[in-house]
């Protein structure tokens, strides 16, 4: 398995050098300059051209490129143009609240979207699965940022039971931490659990018309440990990999979560930067994101031997 | 269950670290002596010289002082000054500092911070290369006194210290020593708040503590002049780019103050009894439709004069405003209405529209159908307002418009392009000014018509540039009137920008909120909760 592992964390790094030509050649590329915004409605095209040679976006490409490239090799991610301060730093700086809002949203979506799936599949064409399966297609179809508002004006204004906005961190006051939590988690973590659920019960369905399960029930098993210890025990694989590809697609409802709840996030880090074109930290936030999603495919391959003893690295 | 008992232990395990750091922060302060205040932009650069954005200068309106402020009369009255005498029949300027003024690391501000601090900004500033072009030497006599000796008269000098938008701020001598084109980054200023910089979270807030040492002056606080008194002991700027997140949380108490509360919304909040909208710039706000005038057609001072045939100043109001308290239905003035610098002569012939003279103004200056390239801020709502209501004129008249729809960071490096309009550079574009900087004619960034050294869209009119030089040298009000009036008549000949109307754009506070400076800019000074 170590082999495996070690291999693919090398293969990680052709990926993520092809991650970097695209992202730098991309950014150039597209309209924008850093040194207009900088300068500000008042400057002159004088102003602009004077702080454009001194941030040195007035280099040839190659030339910027190189530089960058050499940054990155000795673990220097680059100074944000605006604050002039590690990009590394900024990026750290906001992992506390995306990563919590990513971790209760996944935890979230698992513990209602599992047994909700294993109820629709268990009453499957009764009208608890229709009724779960509409319900999925409706948390599927709102967008997030409209489910957010909603949220906001019944429990925030509406009812005044949590926050509309903001992050608490969790070393500063755990209660505030959660309760700042709670919107953007369900917001954000209502779409996973509609698809979590529909792929739960899918394999269910599978999962309850193979023999093995016939066998359990001949048996005289319980209903719930057929479900669980059999059923859904064998359902897995497919489920943990939904979960995982889960990870990934909630980076991109992150950035509209950490928005509409003011969260401040790597999602809102990645927007302002795009806004303003700086450049480094453009850079640096897709290059953490696309090693963070590698990593994450790493993990959901290795959990898979755990779950069913028949794979093997 | 076990798995996600698993899962769920793993989480706690991954945010332990988090909680160990608890003893590091510094205790909250108390939510009753708090301003939280939603920002209308995200502070990234702590420099107000080497960047001219607004939210940089109001971050350093907090931090720092100046010498001299406007009042609301828009007379500069002495900040830090203690008072000056002009010898040498306004050639030779004298200025005293007040006793007493410190910066936040404890040293005292003396002149040669001061003189420091006027070069840094003299390279930087349009006003202030003005300033620099006519001064001679700025020396430090003594550690309270220094001396501006002028080459000519140039009246402006104090009105120059006072500008609202980008003035002077001073600086510690070390750190005003930096090029104007390198960031300062440090934050020591005399204000009468301090920078916390520890708890700085770029994108999110911004936090600033009252400074025990400020000695504000004695009167009342007046506009920016007078005593500014800090009342809360913390004020917290928050960066909401979500405007409707913005307003739920003033709704539901969370904030106190929203600088710029979306025009749309106003009405709402009008009936909002825990909210008070408050207009605090009496001058407000102006538009401009801003012509390439590199290029053809509107090189030519006839497709200009088309243009703003064009328009009708009340139908961009009431697109981009919408409620009528708002906006005048019509402002003539390149210097702002209502500023005392707001004369109209010049602008009869443009009150109404005229389609007919606009249709026959461009046959006149050669256009003959090509596409003229309008450049369109999709993000940002008001700007993009206007520019669709320009586009709507234009079509109406016949002419053949390419709409370049963009974010508004690429606009921004767009217009900077004087390329060939089909070849990355543009024709019009649209933006907004205002203030008491806007009324005086050589701090008026688009009225600036110096060719090349002219801002984006390149305005170029030698007789508007010596006559706004005539105007800065005469000190007297009176003699200054008809010069005004022949710049204003002048503007409407050879039309730097087209002015689309004039507007205010109220804050929201939360009724608790009491003293709130109707300074022109937010400042947070005299402001208490009760």
């Amino acid at each position: 398995m170590w082999y495996y592992v070690t291999k693919r964390i090398l293969a990680t790094l052709p990926v993520m050098g092809v991650v970097a030509v695209i992202v730098f050649l991309l950014l150039r590329l597209s309209p924008g300059d850093p040194a207009a915004i900088i300068a500000g409605d008042d400057a002159t095209s004088e102003d602009i051209a004077k702080i454009r040679e001194h941030l040195g976006l007035d280099r040839p490409l190659l030339t910027q490129f190189v530089r960058w490239i050499g940054q990155l090799a000795t673990g220097d991610f680059g100074n944000s143009i605006y604050l002039e301060r590690p990009v590394l730093g900024l990026i750290l700086e906001r992992v506390e609240p995306t990563l919590a809002l990513s971790v209760t949203t996944i935890i979230f979506a698992v513990v209602l979207a599992v047994p909700i799936g294993v109820l629709a599949a268990w009453r499957a064409g009764t009208w608890i699965d229709q009724a779960i399966m509409a319900l999925s297609v409706l948390a599927f179809s709102v967008p997030v940022f409209l489910i957010g508002y909603g949220l906001v004006i019944g429990f925030s204004l509406t009812l005044e039971l949590l926050p509309v906005q903001g992050f608490v961190s969790l070393s500063e006051d755990p209660v505030a931490f959660f309760r700042h939590l709670v919107l953007p988690t369900v917001a954000l973590g209502l779409v996973y659990t509609a698809l979590i659920a529909r792929i739960t019960r899918a394999t269910m369905l599978e999962t309850l018309n193979e023999d093995f399960i016939r066998t359990a029930r001949a048996k005289g098993l319980g209903e719930p440990r057929v479900l669980i210890l059999h059923s859904l025990k064998n359902a897995s694989v497919p489920i943990v990999t939904t979960i995982g590809t889960g990870i990934a697609l909630l980076i991109g409802g992150v950035v509209v979560t950490e928005s509409v709840f003011a969260v401040p996030g790597i999602g809102r880090l990645t927007i302002d930067a795009v806004m303003q074109r700086d450049y480094p930290v453009i850079q640096g936030v897709i290059l953490v994101v696309a090693g963070v999603y590698v990593l994450v495919n790493l993990l959901i391959d290795l959990t898979y031997s755990l779950l069913d003893p028949r794979i093997r690295y | 269950m076990m798995r996600i008992l698993r899962v769920a232990t793993l989480a706690l395990a991954m945010m332990a670290p988090l909680v160990a750091s608890a003893q590091t922060q510094p205790p909250a302060a108390t939510r009753a002596n708090t301003l939280r205040v939603v920002v209308h932009a995200n502070l990234q650069i702590l420099d107000p010289v080497w960047t001219t954005s607004f939210i940089s200068g109001r971050h350093a309106y907090l931090i720092y002082d100046t010498l001299y402020a406007m009042n609301s009369r828009f007379e500069p009255q002495p900040q830090m000054a203690e008072g000056h005498e002009i010898l040498e029949g306004g050639l030779l300027y004298r200025i005293r500092l007040r006793d007493g003024l410190r910066f936040h690391d404890g040293n005292p501000v003396r002149s040669q911070d001061v003189v420091v601090s006027l070069r840094r900004w003299m390279s930087r500033d349009v006003m202030g290369q003005q300033m620099a072009a006519v001064t001679e030497t700025i020396t430090a006599l003594d550690d309270r006194t220094f001396e501006i000796r002028l080459k000519e008269r140039w009246g402006l000098v104090l009105d120059a210290l006072a500008k609202p938008s980008n003035p002077p701020f001073i600086m510690p001598e070390r750190i005003a020593q930096t090029p104007a084109t390198t960031q300062v980054t440090e934050t020591i200023g005399s204000g009468p708040f301090i920078f916390v910089r520890e708890e700085w979270r770029p994108g999110n807030r911004v936090v600033y503590r009252r400074n025990p040492d400020y000695v504000p002056r004695t009167e009342p606080a007046d506009y920016l002049a007078g005593g500014k008194r800090a009342l809360v002991e913390r004020v917290e700027w928050l960066y909401m780019p979500d405007h409707n997140t913005a307003l739920a949380a003033l709704n539901a108490g969370e904030i106190d103050y929203f600088e710029a509360p979306p025009l749309d919304f106003i009405n709402v909040l009008a009936r909002n009894r825990n909210i008070r909208l408050i207009n605090i710039d009496a001058i407000g706000t102006s538009g401009v439709i801003r012509p390439n005038h590199i290029h053809p057609p509107f090189n030519d001072p006839r497709a200009r004069q088309a243009l703003a045939h064009l328009v009708r100043q009340e139908d961009y109001m009431r697109v981009v405003v919408g409620n009528p308290q708002l906006y005048r239905p019509f402002c003539g003035s390149f210097f702002m209405c209502g500023s005392g610098n707001g004369t109209e002569v010049g602008s009869e012939p443009f009150r109404e529209p005229n389609v007919e003279r606009a249709r026959q103004l461009l046959r006149e200056a050669g256009y003959n159908g090509e596409p003229i390239v309008v450049l369109q801020p999709t993000d940002r709502a008001q700007y993009n307002a206007a520019t669709m209501v320009l586009i709507q004129a234009l079509r109406r008249a016949g002419v053949n418009v390419d709409v370049q729809a963009m974010d508004w960071s690429t606009l921004l490096s767009r217009r900077a392009n004087r390329n060939d309009p089909y070849q990355g550079g543009y024709h019009l574009f649209v933006t907004t000014h205002g203030g008491p900087t806007t009324a005086l004619p050589p701090s008026n960034t688009w009225f600036n018509t110096r060719c090349e050294r002219a801002n984006p869209g390149w305005a170029c009119d030698q007789e508007l540039v010596q006559m706004v030089a005539d105007w800065s040298r005469e000190a007297d009000p009176a003699a200054r009137k008809p010069i005004l009036e022949r710049i204003n008549r002048r503007a409407w000949e050879v039309i730097p920008y087209v002015p689309y109307g004039q507007y205010s754009q109220p804050v929201a506070v939360r009724a608790n909120i009491h003293g709130v400076l109707e300074a022109g800019i937010p400042v947070y000074w005299n402001i208490e909760k009760r």
